[in-house]
């Protein structure tokens, strides 16, 4: 109760922190050479009263304060404390106070960290990011209100969804949260410096740390919520190209674009508009997907807790900063005189460009996939539904030359390379993948000419990028981490898709089923009554084609509150494949609907994604010390 | 020149985006269509809640002028916010006002009933929501008004406002 309001104050504080803080750097910006003391001091107290009034609505989960709706709604007495506090975020309100969070603390460490950095420059960076801080302090105020009252106040609280009430999802939005409104500093930032003309090398050289910070976390987010996906929702895949995955890739996909090419702006100084372009976008694509996911425009039934109001407000606010963006793109942008006005086809440079091209193309699929749905839902009032088949016809073809381009690139220098020092192990390299490539799928009988061309070209890039471990250029070791993590995606995707089966049956207790490649055993079934479910374990025995022996015990919970049924599949992992189990209650109560699964290289997916965060990290450890 | 054409042409896109979606944003109440109105109610079966007795839909839609049917549970909190407004409807003698307690714990139930007050004169339970399907509720609360033939003439989806309450004694009047 008193957590809920002084939450609620601190907020209302912070919002008016942002006005003052406006007009104090408005009167600073043209008077002195140095940034007027006030304006850290408002901006840490403002992110200290969004953080309290974080705490505020933390204290109110922990102590099951049904007075406030929020808590009333996701949270119950029964729930563990883990899942206390991880309820906090895992609401609309919640998640949207941590939005808040976020914003304050990036601009609060932005304004920290950038003292080296043009005094009127910090400022309107500062100005740019308060506009969004404000947007969000009333969209939070006004319509998603964390801290309403309740009466008369419920002894009981609904629960949180038990889907939910898992560790990896616990932390998985405020990692993904941390990528995703970590880009408003980018955007802020870079229409700060098309004002006061400062795209520039030192700018360039400067804004990549915090490219390089919203991307690691973007893409460990993405990894936490595929990895949560794969065993908790019992589908056994990995990635669904389900609308709210889209909304969280397609920034990533700007990003990635915008973290190659920021690398020409810093070397060269060209692509100037295109850099700041893709910081634009890379934060309204962010926000387009708040608004798609927040406003219940694409999860359609069954929400009342979706009023129309909050989908408008975001809607609203989101066109204000693309028109502001528009505008001051248009009207204070000039891109500079071409310095180098040639660009040779065989550079760095044009590999790169290369690379943005491909990035927009994948981009624009996972965005029509994404948004035309509901475009042609309002022209024409057709429904469809736009599945994986659309986004694999789309993509897989070209990343085909996206992965050759990814191998050679890095290989050629600046401005011109001499074609005649091109290392005869790339010709080397190139004979052996094609040759091994159509080998493995000529011994499993896949050997279609795209399956063979693709995984020619993984291969290549594979082999190329682990040659290039061995050349001892220190400075690229990020890169040669990252591109060698994503040949290795690519190859374990492949073969995930390729050497994975599946087998569904129903069986009974006791039963045997056996099937080409073994024996599955359903040898019994147990019950445990645990604090907030019950739980139902059912005991397996496989038996694959070489007589080994796994045990498998699939689980299924049955929650109180609200009485929700959740299968939790047994996953057995090892270096080559994945067994996969998982049963379901039949309504005919002997049987029990058993799917058993073979997934290939399930865990490189996971490694390989981690790898290519630990290249973003490595260059970000490369960029901090070279200060 | 090629600047401004460009800039003017993404601004239309702009705007035109801009009202795709805001039809969007209104266009998933669609959903909730009233594709049941002027329909017959469905007959079905169900358990009274305090006396736990069999009862026919036959059964309770006799004797009234009107019906107001609606769907409501302990856990759900929009519930208790309509709930002094059905308080209300209740004292009006024109119409005969059924509870349809769903997926629900019957001792909340009853709890509930007793810390709120009874507006309804009958109160059935849907223990797995299969009578709530057959009406064609999306969920928990809505409201049907039925009249005396049976045919449902309006359905309120959500809870109930004091405007709706308004228009709900116009309708019976």
């Amino acid at each position: 109760m008193l957590a809920s309001q002084i939450g609620y104050y601190s907020l209302v504080l912070g919002l008016f922190f942002s006005i003052f803080i406006i007009y104090i750097s408005i009167k600073n910006f043209n008077n002195n050479q140095i940034i007027d003391n006030r304006i850290f001091s408002l901006s840490f107290l403002q992110l200290l009263f969004v953080f309290i009034s974080f705490i505020g609505l933390i204290i109110s989960f922990i102590n099951s304060d049904f007075s406030n709706v929020t808590v009333f709604n996701n949270s119950h007495t029964t729930k563990p404390l883990f899942y206390k506090i991880s309820g906090t975020w895992g609401n609309h309100e919640g998640s949207l106070l941590l939005w808040l969070l976020v914003l304050t603390i990036f601009i609060f460490l932005f304004l920290v960290k950038s003292k080296k950095q043009p005094k009127k420059y910090r400022i309107l960076t500062l100005l740019f990011q308060q506009i969004i801080i404000i947007g969000f302090f009333l969209f939070v105020l006004k319509t998603s209100n964390p801290f309403n009252y309740l009466f008369p106040i419920p002894s009981e609280g609904l629960g949180l969804n038990p889907i939910l009430q898992d560790p990896i999802l616990a932390i998985h939005p405020p990692i993904l949260y941390l990528g995703y409104v970590g880009s408003s500093i980018i955007f802020s930032s870079s229409l700060a410096a098309v004002v006061l003309k400062y795209v520039s090398k030192e700018w360039a050289k400067h804004i990549k740390i915090w490219i390089l910070i919203a991307w690691i976390f973007l893409t460990i987010g993405i990894l936490l919520g595929s990895i949560w996906a794969y065993y908790e929702l019992g589908w056994g895949g990995f990635w669904f190209w389900d609308p709210v995955e889209n909304v969280s890739l397609m920034p990533w996909l700007c990003l990635t674009a915008l973290l190659h090419c920021i690398l020409v702006l810093e070397k060269k100084l060209i692509l100037t508009s295109w850099v700041i372009i893709l910081s634009i976008s890379t934060f309204t694509l962010s926000m387009s997907g708040t608004f798609l996911v927040r406003s219940g425009i694409l999860n359609s039934v069954h929400t009342f807790a979706n009023d129309s109001e909050r989908g408008i407000f975001i809607l609203i606010f989101l066109f204000i900063l693309i028109f502001i963006s528009l505008i001051i793109f248009f009207f204070f942008h000039n891109e500079q005189k071409k310095t180098q006005s040639k660009i040779n086809l065989f550079s760095k440079e044009t590999s790169i460009i290369f690379n943005n091209w491909f990035m927009m193309y994948f981009l624009s699929v996972v965005l029509i996939g994404t948004v035309y749905p509901i475009f042609l839902d309002v022209l024409t009032g057709v429904k469809i539904s736009v599945g994986p088949p659309f986004y694999h016809k789309l993509i897989i073809p070209f990343l085909i030359p996206f992965l050759i381009i990814m191998s050679i690139g890095p290989n050629l220098s600046w401005i011109k390379t001499n074609l005649k020092k091109i290392n005869i192990s790339l010709i080397f390299f190139f004979i052996i993948s094609l040759v091994i490539s159509f080998v493995i799928l000529k011994k499993n009988n896949q050997s279609t000419l795209i399956n063979t061309v693709l995984l020619f070209a993984s291969l290549y890039l594979f082999f190329v990028t682990v040659r290039d471990f061995f050349n001892k250029n220190f400075k690229s070791y990020s890169q040669k981490i990252g591109h060698f993590g994503f040949s290795l995606l690519i190859l374990s995707i492949f073969f995930n898709s390729l050497f994975s089966s599946e087998i569904i049956i129903n069986l009974k207790v006791g039963e045997i089923y056996a099937f080409e490649k073994g024996i599955i055993k359903f040898k019994k079934v147990e019950t445990f009554n645990i604090k907030n479910y019950k739980s139902i374990v059912g005991h397996f025995e496989i038996e694959d084609d070489k007589k080994n022996l796994i045990e498998l015990k699939p689980e299924l919970r049955i929650y109180n509150q609200p009485v929700t049924i959740t299968s939790e599949a047994d996953i057995k992992t090892t270096l080559f494949s994945d067994k996969f189990l998982v049963m379901n209650v039949v309504k005919d109560h002997d049987f029990f609907n058993v799917r058993y699964q073979s997934k290939a290289f399930m865990i490189w997916i996971w490694i390989s994604t981690l790898l290519l965060a630990v290249g973003g990290i490595f260059s970000l450890i490369r960029r901090l010390n070279e200060k | 020149m090629k600047n401004k054409f460009l800039l003017t042409f993404i601004i239309f896109f702009a705007i035109f985006s801009f009202f795709i979606f805001l039809k969007a944003l209104n266009n998933s109440n669609v959903y909730i269509a009233d594709n049941i109105f002027k329909e017959n109610l469905v007959n079905f079966k169900s358990q009274e809640l305090f006396s736990t007795k069999e009862i026919s839909s036959e059964e309770i839609f006799k004797d009234s002028e009107f019906y107001i049917l609606n769907i409501w549970a302990s856990w759900c909190a929009p519930c208790r916010k309509e709930h002094p407004i059905l308080m209300k409807l209740s004292q009006n003698s024109q119409v005969k006002m059924i509870g349809l307690n769903y997926k629900d714990n019957f001792d909340n139930a009853r709890n509930f009933i007793y810390k709120f007050g009874n507006p309804y004169s009958n109160i059935i339970t849907d223990k797995d929501g299969v009578i709530s399907i057959g009406l064609g509720a999306y969920g928990v609360p809505e409201t049907f008004i039925i009249d005396k033939n049976k045919k449902i003439i309006k359905k309120f989806i959500g809870p109930l406002s004091k405007k709706n309450l308004d228009k709900i004694i116009l309708l019976i009047k």
